[in-house]
């Protein structure tokens, strides 16, 4: 019955090769771990948003005078408005959550190792998109935190040297954030950005698939396959088996979706700002303007940096620079090993102390820099900022001598399960 | 489950911390968004008192139908003006531009208020004024000082007078000068009433979002048995 079907089709288009190249026939080693889900959850993730995106687009108004009266619109006319509106932005926070924990998983079995460089860069250009497309979204909903948030943010800009200022117009469209801004920031956030997320997802896929997966051992499946079918012994075809896994992961995580979704969409103000159901007022800034959780490990590094010849651009230079700086992670690690497996205590200890040092920057990000009080006039919490910073950035700076000098184990001839 | 463990604490220290207080402490809002009676009572005094100055300009007079109120109560109880159909929004009384001769600000519409300020916060206010001849509305507010708004419930309520005292956190107590027509539990019983009232318009839906919550995740509970138990079926083979 279907067989005519595929084969008409499979003489205008490589359907069934498709299929076998990425799903029945891509081998995938057979030890991956919990850590391993996150990948197909983050597409899933971004299928939410794109789905919920397009019915909050149908009912949205990308206008200052009707964006906020739009979205409570959303909440309490448009029928079940308000679980899409929820879905969305429960959507955009568990995203970085998803994201974040797959880029940790890459630090930690070395996926970014050669030959997965460009795998890894793609990846960072899908996360820097992520950063631009939560940022725009972010101003839609013409809250007060939108509103500042933007303000910040865009200001930031204006800290470049000779262009800024009239970048950060540019980027604006006006002298402050506005009207003009609203309209372009929704225009990024409904097409551009979304175009640009979904064409490096592809490209991210297939890089993957040509290079195969990585594994918590991190050594390379393709060297040890059986004589007689050319298939890797310790692989295993992506469909059924990943699949089946996958769903099982998808729901458990769907689980967790939901509970926010339902119980606390609000997250404690963490994923909905108390503050953004002030309708923005330009007139009227907020006494605290912290941006959402995802961004405020950058954010501390920002705050961290003081001010140098009366401009913030060293501590615009030093954000930046914190997220720039992953792109360079494979040329870093000089490492004989790939897996946290099998390197040393120098890496473990090293890797260890770069996550609670970003850690602490988000948790500080979130609050205004008088919290742990103060000691001969400067802030604790800006002193701890500085040494997470320093800390952050010395993971990186350290790793190509560490991966070196490290006491690492040897690598095992077979996966382990 | 090492690596669950790693995330729940990633997640709990970004879930953790309420924002700090501004230097008072808020009395709890004991609520509950299932009273339907106390929500009635609370949408009653916000449509008599509340809507002269303020608006509610995201809340339709119909949705109070999710209160168990007909169409014919809501118009008869509900809309003193003829003009007002059961459809539209709660519009205030009073011209802005009048208003802000009267108080110095426009009344901020109280659509979403509750969920800005929080029902913790809302209460607290509400039963917080006291008598200030400093001010010119001759009154203040513990928790919100030199506030635009007097105490429309001083008569309820009675006066309240700022005693200095060292025991307190914040320098002084609120005592009663003259009692009001209510008693203060009473009183406060009404407040919380108002106060449940605005965490319903702030998100009218809530109540139902709940009752579909607990069916959605039945149904994925039961989805991820049923998922674990085909994919340790179709793993059987790898070893």
């Amino acid at each position: 019955m279907l067989t005519p079907v595929m084969t008409w089709i499979d003489e205008r288009f490589p359907m069934t090769k498709m299929v076998r190249e990425h799903l029945t026939e891509y081998y995938a080693p057979k030890n991956f771990n919990f850590w391993y889900f996150f990948g197909g959850l983050a597409i899933v993730v971004l299928a939410i948003q794109i789905l919920s995106g397009i019915f909050l687009t149908m009912h949205y108004k990308p206008d200052a005078e009707k964006a906020f009266a739009s979205v409570e619109y959303i909440m309490r006319d448009v029928p079940l408005g308000w679980l899409i509106r929820y879905v969305h932005s429960t959507g955009a926070s568990l995203f970085f959550v998803v994201i974040y924990l797959h880029m940790f998983r890459a630090l930690m079995y070395g996926s970014y190792r050669k030959p997965r460089e460009l795998l890894w860069i793609f990846g960072m250009v899908i996360y820097l998109c992520l950063m631009a497309e939560a940022f725009f979204g972010y101003l839609l909903p013409w809250g007060q935190m939108s509103y500042w948030g933007a303000q910040v943010i865009v200001n930031l800009f204006g800290a470049v040297p000779v262009i800024g200022p009239d970048l950060a117009i540019w980027i604006r469209g006006d002298y402050v954030v506005s009207d003009a801004t609203l309209s372009r920031f929704f225009a990024l956030h409904v097409i551009a950005v979304p175009i640009a997320l979904l064409g490096l997802v592809v490209a991210h896929i297939i890089s993957l698939h040509e290079v195969g997966s990585n594994n918590p051992d991190g050594i390379d499946i393709k060297k040890n396959k059986d004589p007689a079918t050319g298939k890797p012994l310790d692989g295993i075809p992506f469909h059924p088996y990943y699949t089946v896994k996958d769903i099982f992961g998808l729901v458990v995580f769907l689980i967790i979706f939901a509970a926010i979704v339902f119980f606390a969409p609000e997250m404690g103000g963490y994923f909905l700002e108390h503050n953004n159901f002030i309708p923005a007022d330009p007139l009227k800034t907020p006494a605290h303007i912290a941006p959402v959780w995802y961004f405020t490990p950058f954010y501390s590094i920002l705050r961290a940096v003081p001010p140098m010849f009366g401009s913030q651009f060293p501590g615009v230079l030093a954000m930046g620079g914190a997220v720039v700086i992953l792109f360079l992670l494979p040329w870093l690690d000089k490492s004989p090993v790939r897996s946290i497996r099998y390197k040393g205590p120098l890496f473990k200890s090293s890797l260890t102390i770069f996550v609670i040092a970003f850690l602490l920057l988000g948790y500080l990000g979130l609050k205004p820099t008088n919290i742990w009080g103060q000691i001969g006039g400067t802030d604790v919490a800006t002193v701890v900022a500085q040494l997470c910073t320093a800390l952050y950035f010395l993971f990186f700076l350290t790793l190509p001598i560490i991966s070196r000098i490290d006491r690492t184990k040897v690598e095992p001839e077979r996966v382990t399960l | 489950m090492k690596s669950i463990l790693v995330i729940w604490s990633f997640l709990s220290l970004v879930g953790t911390a309420a924002a700090a207080g501004g230097g008072y402490t808020l009395d709890r809002a004991n609520i509950d968004g299932t009273d339907v009676e106390s929500l009635q009572r609370g949408a009653k005094i916000f449509v008599d008192r509340c809507l002269s100055c303020h608006a509610a300009d995201f809340m339709r007079y119909n949705r109070l139908t999710d209160l168990g109120l007909s169409t014919d109560q809501i118009k008869q109880y509900f809309i003193a003006d003829s003009s007002v159909k059961v459809g539209d929004t709660m519009k205030n009384s009073i011209r802005a531009s009048d208003a802000k001769k009267m108080f110095g600000v426009v009344p901020p519409d109280l659509s979403v208020v509750a969920r800005s300020r929080g029902a913790d916060w809302l209460y607290t206010y509400l039963t917080s004024f006291y008598k200030d001849e400093a001010t010119t509305t001759g009154w203040n507010n513990r928790i919100f000082s030199n506030v635009a708004m007097p105490n429309v419930f001083w008569q309820e309520q009675g006066v309240m007078r700022v005693v200095h005292s060292s025991d307190s956190q914040e320098g002084y107590t609120l005592e009663y000068e003259t009692p009001g027509a209510m008693s203060p539990s009473a009183f406060n019983r009404l407040m919380l009433d108002l106060t449940n009232y605005l965490v319903f318009m702030g998100e009218p839906a809530a109540e139902k979002r709940k009752k579909i919550g607990s069916l959605v995740i039945i149904f994925l509970i039961l989805f991820a048995f049923m998922a674990w138990a085909v994919k340790r079926e179709f793993w059987k083979d790898v070893h």
